[in-house]
């Protein structure tokens, strides 16, 4: 699950990292005041940033990014940007914050490495641009070291990370901050935490003094959908903007559903098959309207769900059953499906495979309710891009 | 032979008295695997699967009655990452954990403790491994097997089950069948079951079933390439139709960044030597058109 950037900053300042200050404003009036508060600091940049919170990368270069240098001005960019619609998602919140003034930017983020099965450090002194873009032109520059699968990051190791990737003067902020990206990992069950820039900022005392602060400017945080169970109170960060109106629904039934393009409807139990039928739906010349897994032993209730699932789709000119036996058992598939055709509202050819747990008694079933049915997956996928296209197969 | 388990091995069950653990700890013992123990903490001295089956408290104390030497868990997540410690702590050597839904970062410790311990660590969220004709452990269906001489190593569950049922209806027996687990951290990746098959003498050759998402098709593929040109193998890669960015149900199935994606996977194992087939239903042939004989 991903977080906005204001959500993410909460949970590093809970976890003790340096963030600068912020307020969440969902008004321009709202963003008016906070801007307003941020200017009168003497001691300020005397400008504020104003930015959209929306779950897709590239805000600045959407628009969804601002300085301003007053709060009417803050309330007329605020404006501007709450009235944005950035890659399909409406801004619906911005983040106000003191302009920072920035000496030099990093990048510094933590992230599971499957491959080694361990929590990878990625940093580099090239901060404020995508990594991928640093790996791509510049690899040398790029520190890489993971933490220890037991010990996590004793100090010698976070020293080490800070040493080589260059924070000159800051190494003990950076180390302490290496520290925190970890404990926030394990804090909330995170899959990466990501800071760019971690830049360091230079602050003005009342007295004109200058003084130097490493601290996290931006924060993006994933979450491991698997952790969410251990942490209730997380589940309302969730952007129901970023979703799809049929993942809610699916996630109520825990079914992985995933909307796609296409106009063939595919039901599986399993997700290495569901993308094999999806596969090879393709293959037979069709386009998969979705990815569907109903899981292990899935009832009657769920198939149901699942067809509702599919069928509120208006696109969906054939629906494709996949369902291979083993804890989930095909006569309870197939009463699930002939429930859930009485029930459905639009007349969609249905093209069933049942095999493996109970599969004779489905096939009884089936056969009693008159439905298309299949041997192999290949025959399948031709049967349902044949009802797609209305000619047989 | 054969490798993980045979007849030989003795197993506890972990969970034995749960639904799933009584469900599928009787399919194992009808199809002929020993199961000598079950494990549920404050139900030591009961028995289970109709009085057959003694369940112990701990691992050890089934250790010390049973001899049992390979454990099978079916404990909910939330306590399924301690189980497998108890396991190796105990001194168990094959480790199968079949828990869906266990986080990522749960794992990183106990994989390592696992590692250290030099025990085997199959799964989690996996559906187990056969050695067809001798036992099975987990949850695969075990009508869907035939012995033979193909080891068989599968990211997934229920396509294994599809890729299996093939092979068996053209002929093609298996010598073992291991699901890995579709999770991001697993006890053992593709490349350390690859090279168990080559070390068995009564494997011949070979069916690896991965999917999108990581980088361990191509790792296993690049061992591969060097360590087993003349044997006769075929692959299927699930996902190659998947968009960037999108998780298919399982956790560590994404392609992101342009990493992990069908093609480079596919080519990988074309290069090491592998046919590899748009369809799980082409296996069979495409270990014949190798060279296969079986």
């Amino acid at each position: 699950m991903k977080i906005h950037e204001a959500d993410a900053k909460s949970l590093l300042v809970a976890q003790g990292l340096p963030v600068p200050p912020w307020t969440v404003a969902t008004t321009p009036a709202e963003a008016r005041t906070a801007a307003g508060a941020y200017l009168a600091d003497p001691a300020g940049s005397g400008k504020v940033v104003i930015k959209a919170q929306v779950l897709v990368g590239g805000r600045g270069k959407a628009g969804g990014v601002k300085l301003a240098g007053s709060a009417d001005e803050a309330e007329r960019v605020a404006a501007d940007i709450l009235a944005l619609t950035i890659k399909g998602l409406p801004v619906r919140k911005v983040l106000v914050g003191p302009a920072a003034d920035i000496v030099k930017e990093y990048y510094l983020s933590i992230v599971l490495d499957r491959g080694a099965r361990k929590l990878l450090f990625i940093g580099s002194a090239e901060g404020g641009v995508e990594i991928e873009q640093t790996a791509e032109a510049n690899p040398d520059a790029i520190t890489y070291l993971h933490a220890d699968p037991l010990l996590g990051v004793p100090d010698h190791r976070a020293r080490r990370l800070a040493f080589a990737i260059g924070f000159g003067a800051h190494w003990k902020a950076a180390a302490a901050i290496a520290k925190g990206l970890y404990r926030t990992m394990l804090a909330y069950d995170a899959d990466l935490v990501e800071i760019n820039p971690l830049a360091v900022i230079r602050t003005r005392a009342a007295d004109g003094t200058a003084t130097e602060q490493l601290v996290c400017l931006d924060a993006k945080i994933t979450l491991d959908d698997s952790g969410l169970v251990r942490h209730p109170e997380l589940e309302s960060l969730r952007d129901l903007d970023a979703e799809d109106p049929t993942d809610l629904a699916a996630r109520e039934h825990e079914i992985a559903f995933i909307k796609l393009d296409g106009d063939i409807g595919c039901m599986v139990n399993g997700a290495g098959l569901a993308m094999t039928t999806m596969d090879l739906v393709k293959r037979a010349g069709g386009e998969p309207a979705n990815f569907l897994d109903i899981g292990g032993g899935a009832k009657a209730d769920k198939v149901s769900a699942a067809m509702r699932l599919i069928l509120h789709e208006p696109n969906v000119k054939a629906i494709l059953v996949n369902i291979f036996g083993g804890i989930t058992r095909g006569d309870e598939v197939a009463r699930g499906l002939i429930e859930a055709r009485a029930q459905q509202e639009r007349d969609v050819p249905m093209v069933v495979r049942i095999v493996g747990t109970n599969a004779t008694e489905a096939a009884a079933l089936l056969r009693e309710a008159s439905f298309e049915t299949a041997h192999s997956l290949d025959e399948a996928a031709a049967k349902a891009v044949a009802a797609a296209r209305g000619t047989a197969a | 032979m054969s490798i993980l388990i045979d007849r030989s091995s003795r197993v506890v069950v972990h969970g034995l008295t749960g639904r799933e653990g009584s469900f599928h700890g009787a399919a194992m013992k009808a199809y002929g695997t020993q199961v000598v123990a079950g494990l549920t903490p404050g139900k030591g001295g009961q028995t289970a699967l109709d009085g057959t089956v003694p369940v112990f408290d701990t691992v050890v104390d089934a250790i010390r009655e049973t001899g049992a030497d390979t454990s099978c868990i079916f404990v909910p997540a939330a306590g399924a990452p301690d189980s497998i410690l108890e396991a190796v702590d105990a001194g168990i050597r094959t480790i199968f954990c079949i828990t869906e839904g266990i986080p990522a970062l749960d794992m990183i410790p106990v994989v390592e403790a696992v590692r250290r311990a030099g025990a085997t660590l199959i799964g989690p969220n996996c559906p187990g491994a056969t050695t067809p004709g001798q036992a099975k452990v987990g949850i695969i269906p075990g009508s869907i097997h035939r012995e033979g001489r193909v080891g068989v190593v599968s990211r997934s569950g229920t396509l294994t089950y599809e890729a299996v049922q093939a092979m068996t209806d053209a002929g093609v027996g298996q010598s073992t069948c291991v699901g890995i687990g579709g999770d991001p951290v697993i006890g053992t990746p593709f490349l350390d079951i690859l090279q168990r098959f080559a070390a068995d003498p009564e494997t011949e050759a070979l069916i690896l079933i991965g999917e999108i998402g990581g980088a361990a098709e191509e790792e296993a593929a690049a061992w591969a390439a060097e360590h087993l040109r003349d044997i006769p193998k075929a692959a299927f890669i699930a996902g190659r139709t998947a968009p960037e960015g999108k998780r298919m149900g399982h956790a560590g199935a994404i392609i992101s960044g342009g990493r992990g994606t069908a093609t480079s996977k596919v080519e990988a194992l074309e290069a090491a030597g592998f046919r590899v087939a748009g369809s799980p239903t082409e296996l069979p042939g495409l270990l014949r058109e190798a060279g296969y004989r079986g």
